[in-house]
């Protein structure tokens, strides 16, 4: 049960029980939905901007355990980042999902994020962790309302 | 018709059934994932398949492979042959009255587009109508959607009650002097309901209207008789019924197939080409352009071949008992919903647990080696219907067993313990 241990592990659980910043935001400055059409798993996120700067963030919306704690974990580390600080921690993100991380000292260096890391042995479940973080990057990238992983 | 099983007594399937036989027809069933014995229970995705059908198309390669319908040569001749013997043992598998009916495509999907294609082309117009039912696959909806926003007609569906039955009164109601079609599926790959094929048939035939089954998820659990049903079409895939990938059949009334314009322009469906003016070849190549799956079609005649072996009845049997074991077994874990719990089903399982989605069922039970299919099944609107945006489904083929279902009980168990 190793590698699912590693895939669920506690922060994952914990986040996908009591997610986050789970709600809706009145009067966002941008709102954008992510859909994975493959398992139809869909969150809406809410970000209110000050210059670069995410001032807050929330999501709502329904999918596997995976998305949803990406999403949870997402919007609180993100929360108060500048955009490119934000963009750059997708970019980590996305490396230690798909397996390009160069080692222990990278991943330790993500913090919690680094409990995605048991994602890059599960193929199947990368768009899962990422939906979260391919529609926050449609949100801060372009005036995008729907991104798909597909 | 009935399903086979309502005849059988279980004496019977003891004695003419044989589960760990059957189970060393097929290799892959042998293999261990994860460090577990494999329990393949995504049987409604694709089936595996025996040994002799992957022989057969061995065989085809190693002997006699060449191009059909062409050469004057030794090969070409036997790859022919082999090729149209084929044809005819679907023909008397499903009791068409000619080869003539029989028609090769890819598959399911393409059957019914050519169905769309070619008899929409010619038969739909602006302001007519036809009808589907709110359990099809989406390539029983889309390729319907396509002709119909071309042609302009209205779809319309029939709908369904809340165990995932169709309201036949409501269907007899639809029908009116604008309804063109009828498109409905026999038996439900997202909730297993046995659709009345045979009663919806005989409803729209009353009022003149043709009927195309969607027999993908029939024809591997029971014996279906397009005769006896007197569907006008009726389309289904090898690879769902223990055969090879990439190749199936369109089954159509002879007089409705010469009355429609070919499905694609190509070689083999012609009889003479010049510039001015092409004759088509006579049925079936008139719908089968371009060289067509030969060593898929040679599969799928040895898979029929290899149905024709076994017990048929016996095996439907089989398939039911594990469904109602796995109905009754499931239904004891707290928190479980058995998705689709029609009167009359097939052997698939649909279900969800409260709190955890089918995803992480999926990725969870794959750990202990147990292959189930998690998601909307091509079946969106099924999925809105009961509210879900997903569903676990295990789906049982004849050589599945107790044991196997026993080993997807402790494996949602597991599920639960992770998330509890
Ligand atoms: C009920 C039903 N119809 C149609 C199809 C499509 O079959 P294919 O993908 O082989 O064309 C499937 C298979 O997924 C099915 O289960």
């Amino acid at each position: 049960m190793s590698a699912l241990r590693e895939l669920y592990q506690e922060v994952i659980l914990d986040h996908n029980k009591s997610p986050r910043n789970f709600r809706r935001m009145e009067k966002p400055d941008r709102k954008v939905e992510g859909y994975n059409p493959l398992c139809g798993d869909h969150y809406t996120i809410f970000l209110k901007l000050e210059n670069d700067i995410i001032k807050d963030i929330c999501f709502e919306g329904a999918g596997c355990a995976i998305s949803k704690a990406s999403a949870s974990v997402m919007s609180s580390l993100v929360k108060g980042k500048t955009k490119a600080e934000a963009e750059m921690l997708f970019n980590s993100f996305h490396r230690l999902v798909t397996g390009e991380s160069d080692g222990v000292e990278e991943i330790e260096k993500l913090g919690k994020l680094a409990a995605f890391s048991g994602v890059s042995e599960f193929p199947a479940r990368v768009k899962c962790a990422s939906l979260a973080w391919h529609t926050l990057h449609a949100a801060l990238a372009s005036n995008e309302h729907r991104v798909s992983t597909e | 018709m009935r399903p086979a099983h309502d005849m059988l007594t279980p004496v019977t399937i003891e004695k003419s059934f044989d589960v760990d036989r059957i189970r060393t027809e097929f290799p892959i069933l042998k293999q261990r994932v994860n460090g577990k014995p494999l329990a393949y229970l995504d049987n409604a995705a694709t089936s595996q398949k025996p040994q002799v059908v992957i022989d057969a198309m061995n065989r085809y390669y190693l002997e006699e492979n060449s191009n059909i319908h062409r050469g004057v040569h030794f090969l070409s001749d036997k790859a022919t042959q082999s090729y149209e013997a084929a044809r005819k043992k679907i023909q008397r598998f499903i009791n068409a009255a000619s080869h003539k009916e029989i028609i090769f495509v890819r598959g399911t999907t393409e059957a019914i587009n050519l169905v769309a294609q070619s008899y929409g082309r010619k038969y739909f117009h602006a302001g007519d109508e036809m009808i589907i039912s709110a359990m099809e696959h989406h390539s029983n909806i889309v390729p319907w959607q396509m002709i119909c926003e071309e042609k302009g007609l209205t779809l319309r569906v029939i709908p369904m009650n809340d165990k995932g039955e169709l309201f036949i009164d409501k269907f007899e109601t639809m029908l009116n002097p604008k309804t063109k079609f009828v498109a409905v599926v026999h038996v439900s790959n997202a909730l297993g309901t046995i659709n009345p094929v045979q009663q919806i048939i005989e409803i729209a035939h009353r009022r003149g209207v043709p009927v195309i089954v969607d027999g993908a998820q029939a024809v591997p659990h029971m014996k279906v008789d397009v005769r006896d049903l007197d569907c006008d079409f009726y389309a289904f895939s090898a690879h769902k019924m223990y055969g090879p990938t990439g190749v199936g059949v369109l089954y159509g009334k002879q007089h409705l197939l010469e009355a429609m314009p070919p499905y694609q322009g190509g070689g083999d469906m012609i009889k003479s080409v010049t510039y001015a003016k092409t004759t088509y070849n006579d049925l079936p190549n008139k719908f089968e352009a371009g060289t067509p799956n030969i060593v898929g079609g040679v599969g799928l005649g040895a898979t029929i071949d290899f149905m024709n072996t076994l017990d048929f009845e016996a095996a439907t049997a089989h398939e039911h008992e594990l469904l109602e074991y796995a109905t009754e077994v499931l239904t004891t874990i707290k928190g479980l919903r058995i998705i689709g719990t029609a009167r009359e089903k097939a052997s698939v399982v649909s279900f969800v647990l409260e709190g955890i989605h089918p995803h992480d069922i999926g990725t969870i039970l794959d750990d202990d080696g147990i292959a189930i299919r998690t998601g909307h099944h091509c079946a969106q609107p099924v999925m809105q219907c009961f509210g879900i945006p997903a569903t676990a489904r295990a789906s049982f083929a004849m050589y599945n067993t107790k044991e196997e279902i026993d080993a997807l009980v402790k494996g949602i168990y597991k599920v639960i313990e992770v998330f509890s």
